[in-house]
């Protein structure tokens, strides 16, 4: 099957490359791009372990064909951080022990990143609701709710952005 | 999980997409949300050979109001009809019936063509679309075509839908200031399809009922309109009463399968008390505007 040039900037640098229109965004970030933050967990569709920022929405990125991203911005957990600064979230699942086996880590992060583009200052149960395409098997929930009102709080304390 | 290959087509407008499925035949497919196709091509119960992605068709984004209707672009994303203020004011149904279906990520994906279109009688768009007495325009080698939604499902997956025809807006009827509305939905879970919901659009006079419309998510092989249950309400009063004879009549035209949401009594059941909550807030929401 012919392959399909696309081009797209994933956390802000251009790439162009080759893909079958059948890879799923999912596998060409982790296969073609060595970016294995995005984790392939259900597929399908429902524990956001896979899911990456496409032209300022959150997207499941197994239920996305990389050749969707054509011309579009993709941001990954790898861009999150600035160098060797915590991005705010990050910081946040650092300090309040949002996590334990971490696999969903990588898309909670990135659904909790969107959500306070959206939303800078979100209550207990908006932060519920916002993160309800995502699965956690470890934590029950309370302390991802903790790490992204943290994140909430810092953000805003640093005069918003991020 | 790998979907078949297929060839891939991005049409910038409504008549390019419609002449690629004339091309393409039968075994082609609109990708808009692509959250029930997606999986379905990884399980391979589906294997298209093309994919006609309608998402850089800018005729088919966007809700806008024209002669009282409200006109929804069938790319129109379930973030979409919840940003929407015009919806919020004018029918703020839909956008009810929008937070109830999957998750977030699913909703800024999700199409509101998608949901109406598929035919699974667990989208929750369908019985919204029949209450509100909305209509699908249809458009296909020969123009445009509108079927009313309660005409448009006619068994499971299939619809009034043509092979080689592309649905391009959804059209409602604006919500007047003696209407309530309200579409209730039991499930499991975020992201699951209704164990039982119902949705209802009544015409009040104060406490009398003029009109009634009462349609059924997920209690059949298609979405279903209530149509005795719905005139039971005509011209009556809105008390425990009718309400009652209301969702009984809504139960006996319920056939929902026994699956992991319960047995078939107990979906029935269900679908008899969503009926009930769903009346008494329509009926309270319209004496409130």
């Amino acid at each position: 099957m012919a392959k399909t040039q696309i081009a797209l900037t994933i956390n802000g640098q251009p790439v162009e490359a080759q893909v079958e229109p059948r890879t799923l965004l999912v596998h060409f970030l982790r296969e073609q791009q060595g970016l294995k933050g995005a984790h392939v967990g259900c597929e399908t569709s429902h524990c956001g372990a896979c899911t990456v920022d496409l032209n300022g929405k959150s997207v499941k990125s197994c239920t996305v064909f990389a050749v969707q991203a054509d011309g579009g911005e993709v941001m990954t957990v790898e861009g999150l951080a600035n160098g060797a600064d915590l991005h705010p979230l990050q910081q946040g699942f650092y300090e309040e022990h949002g996590l334990q086996c971490g696999y969903c880590t990588p898309g909670m992060l990135m659904r909790a990143y969107r959500l306070l583009q959206e939303n800078p200052k979100p209550s207990n149960e908006e932060i519920r609701m916002g993160i309800s395409g995502n699965l956690c098997r470890c934590t029950g929930y309370q302390n991802i709710v903790k790490a992204i009102s943290f994140a909430a709080d810092k953000i805003n304390a640093e005069g918003g952005a991020d | 999980m790998f979907p078949a290959n297929f060839d891939y087509h991005r049409p910038g407008s409504v008549d390019e997409a419609v002449a690629l499925l004339a091309r393409l035949g039968g075994d082609a497919k609109i990708l808009a949300g692509g959250h029930s196709l997606v999986p379905m091509m990884k399980l391979r119960m589906a294997a298209p050979s093309d994919l006609i992605d309608v998402n850089g068709i800018s005729e088919l984004k966007g809700i806008r109001e024209a002669n009282g209707q409200i006109c929804i672009g069938a790319a129109t994303t379930q973030a979409e009809v919840l940003a929407s203020s015009l919806l919020g004011e004018r029918c703020a149904l839909i956008p009810e019936a929008s937070a109830l279906i999957a998750d977030p990520q699913v909703r800024y994906c999700g199409t509101v063509g998608g949901n109406v279109a598929n035919g699974d009688p667990g989208n929750d768009m369908p019985a919204v679309m029949m209450a509100l007495k909305a209509t699908y325009v249809l458009r296909g080698p020969k123009g445009e075509r509108p079927v009313a939604a309660r005409d448009f499902y006619k068994g499971l997956y299939s619809t009034e839908l043509g092979e080689h025809e592309l649905l391009t807006e959804v059209r409602v009827p604006a919500l007047a200031s003696n209407q309530g509305a309200a579409y209730v939905k039991m499930k499991r879970k975020v992201g699951d399809y209704a164990t039982a919901a119902t949705a209802v659009v009544l015409s009040m006079k104060g406490a009398t009922c003029e009109s009634a419309a009462i349609a059924l998510t997920n209690a059949g092989d298609t979405p279903l309109f209530a149509a005795d249950a719905s005139a039971s309400l005509a011209g009556k009063r809105v008390d425990e009463g009718t309400i009652a004879e209301a969702a009984r009549l809504a139960m006996e035209i319920a056939e929902p399968a026994a699956d992991l949401r319960g047995t078939v009594e107990f979906r029935t059941a269900m679908v008899g008390e969503m009926t009930r909550r769903a009346i008494r807030k329509a009926a309270a929401r319209a004496q409130e505007a």
